[in-house]
């Protein structure tokens, strides 16, 4: 299934792992973050409404 | 204005107002650069005008958070701000001030630094030009620079990075300039272009940079 | 359907992205996984520039969006000058690392490429030299967004931050070029693709193409859903604080 990437095969995968893995980080990162905030928001409210 | 002026020019001119930090830098670059690269005269007279325009660049750079972070500190830039004067005529003062300070003397001591880097003959009169008409344009964007992070702590490093990007085509067309001067081919063009890129940042900045100190002193 | 101004309610854009969103990213995924996976398996090889042609669905969709985040940033910003509506100034803020990742994966590309093909990493071509200063750009109006306390100062100092920097951003293209030019006599590394792309290379690249922009919009919604509910928790903390 591998294509046949010849001598330049070093410079293509790199590209493509590179590349990869900068957007799987940027993915992770903003998912990560908006768990991480969503469920701060949560709890801040959940105090206002007990308070209130 | 001139009040503001020369209360600036005044402050600058105290000791430890900071003025003559910037011409030391500029030398302290000058004379380094050698050392690092080697004395080979015809080495140098070829990167003459780019180190020369650097090094006035990046002393300009060092001296922008002294434009407004002290008068932001001790109140006052609130008490020019209520003054009936309107903030774009400050931050066209507070960039004259800045000019006058630091550009005018790294303009006058570029000739002499250029004898040091062993700069060509016709190189003098077009990097004495090139600085003359583009430290301007350095001033005023430091300006804005300086009106966007007034507000924060330690903002010097910020200001550096946000400055940075702006000041790339000042420095390319003022640094091509000098280079065609000094190898005697014909500056005209880019000259032309740095002349519209400060004429245009003079005209159109402290608009933004009054915008900024608005939302700052809010 | 009314207005598009509709949306600049945080309430309603919540509403609204909460059904959107999972749409948005799987249709990214399939256009990405797809597009990818048909440039890099499937397509012949370039007669000069062999394997390294596959490059190219990685390096013009990211160089693509790099400038079209900036342009909507843009937009975003004007909207909040005129019109003050928090979205979208918090989606200018949710945009701007996406942009910068995504100017990062196009000069990675393009280095790692350039290296067997120009025989160097890196050149100072115009438009390697115009991406780097894109890249600073980026990592100032970051940098602003971070120092700033006050959410309104905040958008408003980088709003205006990114008009000055759309103007120069624009003047350094034509300045490095100008400079490029100067040295190199027009001589210059050509980096021209779109003008010989065949079509078995062009059709995977569409889907590429649109896989970046899905992947965009999914996460500048993703991030804007997670700065406003970060903007609403910070007004309620300083709520509990005063009473």
């Amino acid at each position: 299934m591998m294509p046949e990437l010849g001598k330049y095969a070093g410079a293509v995968l790199s590209a493509y792992g590179a590349s990869l893995a900068l957007l799987a980080a940027l993915v992770v990162a903003s998912l990560w973050r908006a768990r991480r905030v969503k469920r701060a928001l949560d709890r801040v409210e959940a105090r206002r409404d007990g308070t209130a | 204005m001139s009040a503001l002026l020369l209360r600036d020019l005044r402050l600058a001119f105290r000791a430890g107002g900071g003025f003559g930090l910037g011409l030391a830098f500029f030398l302290i670059v000058t004379v380094l650069v050698p050392f690092a690269v080697g004395p080979e005269t015809a080495l140098l007279s070829r990167i003459a005008p780019g180190i020369l325009w650097l090094g006035a660049l990046l002393a300009c750079l060092l001296s922008l958070d002294r434009i407004l972070a002290l008068d932001f500190e001790d109140g006052s830039l609130d008490l020019i701000a209520t003054a009936p004067l309107p903030l774009e005529a400050v931050a066209v003062v507070k960039a004259l001030a800045h000019w006058l300070t630091t550009g005018l003397p790294l303009v006058l001591a570029a000739p002499v630094l250029g004898l040091l880097m062993s700069l060509p003959g016709p190189g003098y009169l077009w990097l004495t030009l090139s600085l003359a008409l583009g430290t301007p344009a350095l001033s005023v964007i430091g300006t804005f620079g300086a009106a966007l992070t007034v507000g924060i702590k330690r903002g010097g490093l910020l200001l550096s990075l946000l400055v940075l990007p702006l000041y790339v085509p000042t420095l390319i067309f003022g640094a091509e300039v000098a280079r065609r001067g000094a190898q005697g081919l014909d500056p005209q063009a880019p000259l032309l272009l740095l002349a519209g890129i400060t004429c245009g940042t003079i005209a159109l900045l402290p608009f933004a940079s009054a915008a900024v100190l608005r939302v700052n002193l809010r | 359907m009314g207005s598009i101004w509709e949306y600049a309610n945080p309430r309603k854009f919540m509403a609204t992205t909460d059904v959107v969103l999972p749409w948005v990213a799987a249709l990214a995924g399939i256009a990405l996984v797809v597009g990818l996976a048909w440039g890099f398996f499937l397509t012949p090889d370039d007669y000069r520039q062999g394997s390294t042609v596959k490059i190219i669905y990685l390096h013009v969709p990211s160089a693509l969006m790099a400038i079209n985040t900036w342009l909507m940033m843009l937009v975003a910003s004007l909207i909040w000058l005129v019109r003050r509506h928090h979205v979208s100034a918090l989606a200018a803020r949710a945009a701007a690392p996406v942009g910068a990742v995504m100017t990062l994966i196009a000069l990675v590309t393009g280095a790692i490429w350039g290296q067997p093909m120009w025989g160097t990493w890196w050149a100072w071509d115009p438009r390697l030299t115009s991406f780097l200063i894109l890249f600073l750009f980026y990592l100032g109006y970051i940098a602003l967004w971070a120092a700033i306390d006050n959410d309104d100062a905040a958008a408003d100092l980088t709003s205006v931050l990114c008009i000055v920097g759309s103007v120069f951003a624009i003047l350094s293209r034509y300045a490095v070029n100008f400079w490029n030019q100067g040295l190199h006599q027009g001589a210059s590394l050509s980096l021209d693709k779109e003008e010989n792309v065949a079509d078995v290379f062009y059709q995977p690249l569409l889907v590429c193409i649109a896989g970046f922009v899905l992947l965009f919009l999914a996460l500048v919604l993703l991030r804007t859903r997670t700065e406003i509910r970060a903007r609403r928790m910070r007004a309620l903390l300083a709520r509990e604080r005063m009473g």
